[in-house]
């Protein structure tokens, strides 16, 4: 299902992480893992294809641990529709260097596209602002989407939220690595952790 | 409040005041930074230490399952954590749980015991019969603390075994040990 005069979610993600430099990523599963994939694979992300609704907390976990570096959290509307609550954790936490960006296509596209509930019901960016990140914000355009991954580097104004609608296609998947001690591993080496 | 069905009020305050203070004193020389935790009244003296610390995080959660999720991005980061929880709060975590085996990073879990000794609600009573099947099936080593002689012992190996070998460990901490919660004097 498409509609005229929305983003391209691989656009919307390849722009946001062009310029990325040391920023770690973290992709929600399904369809935001494979965005995240197809912008280029990098030591720096993070790829979940489980744990729906976790993709912020492990943002937060991971921007917590690293105040000095931007960590993105890219994902679904249903993903982040699983994990609501998470949003007031971060709101609590405020942590400075913090930016979540939902993909959102108001559909389940992973499991044949069932309406969301942010299709008529749910606004994430009222919600993300509710929950104490007032730097939330709707984004249209691609322009925006650049201003963004800029705004997104500076570790010392977050947290912040965005909501990208986007077009409903399903795109071609590009798989990620799967294997999650590899991920892990090789993020933590990025990093300089060595191995236990 | 609590109190514990088999102590005197004076043996309360003092070992009330012990058995937190050596989980403290062992999560910090395991430097662990990232406390998230859902408020139980067996953790409040232990949510207390870590707020005061200068060197650990308290993070409140509006659900147990963020914590595990919270603990891998931490260790992504270079951070050890650990997550407090009651009983009722376990069930929350099944499906988020599978981080520990796919990310394979040092998941300890400190749970404070309810619907087992003298519980006067019954709605504690299925998920505290159930936590530590649902922790084994979810592959998470479960161990018991049940006197206060026993906390840092038990403690002390939940945390070698969760940090040093990344052996995802959950340590129960009885309902004995923390006091049957009085609704009615």
């Amino acid at each position: 299902m498409s509609k005229a005069n929305l983003l391209d979610r691989r656009q919307v993600v390849d722009t946001l992480l062009a310029d990325r430099k040391d920023a770690l990523v973290v992709a929600g599963l399904g369809a935001s893992t494979y965005d995240l994939a197809a912008a280029g694979d990098n030591a720096r992300n993070l790829y979940l294809w489980g744990a729906m609704g976790g993709a912020v907390m492990i943002g937060l976990g991971l921007a917590l641990a690293q105040p000095k570096l931007p960590v993105v959290v890219v994902t679904g509307d249903g993903e982040m529709l699983m994990g609501m609550g998470s949003l007031a954790t971060v709101g609590l936490q405020k942590p400075k260097n913090l930016t979540i960006l939902v993909l959102d296509n108001e559909a389940y596209g992973e499991t044949g596209g069932q309406v969301s509930h942010t299709s008529t019901a749910a606004d994430l960016v009222g919600v993300a602002r509710s929950c104490g990140i007032p730097d939330s914000k709707a984004i249209s355009t691609l322009g925006e989407i650049e201003a963004f991954a800029k705004v997104m580097q500076d570790v010392t104004s977050g947290p912040r939220f965005a909501n990208v609608k986007i077009d409903g296609a399903n795109l071609e998947r590009v798989l990620s690595n799967r294997d999650g001690m590899f991920i892990m591993t090789r993020l933590r080496g990025a990093l300089g952790h060595a191995p236990i | 409040m609590h109190a514990r069905a088999d102590a005197s009020q004076e043996n309360l305050q003092e070992q009330a005041a012990q058995w937190p203070e050596e989980i403290f004193a062992i999560l910090q020389r395991y430097d662990v930074r990232q406390v998230p935790y859902v408020p139980d009244a067996g953790h409040s003296q232990l949510i207390q230490r870590v707020l005061g610390s200068s060197n650990m995080r308290g993070i409140p959660l509006t659900t147990e399952e963020e914590g595990v999720a919270l603990l891998a991005g931490a260790w992504a980061g270079g951070q050890r954590g650990v997550l407090l929880m009651q009983s009722s709060g376990v069930g929350n975590c099944i499906n988020m749980l599978s981080l520990t085996q796919i990310y394979r990073f040092p998941f300890l879990t400190l749970v404070t015991m309810r619907g087992e000794w003298g519980e006067f609600n019954p709605w504690q009573v299925p998920m505290g019969s159930s936590t530590q099947g649902v922790f084994e099936l979810s592959g998470i080593r479960v161990l018991r603390a049940t006197e206060p002689s026993e906390v840092k012992e038990v403690m002390e190996a939940a945390a070698s075994q969760a940090y040093n070998a990344c052996t995802p460990t959950a340590l129960l901490l009885s309902q004995r040990l923390i006091g049957t919660k009085v609704f009615v004097k």
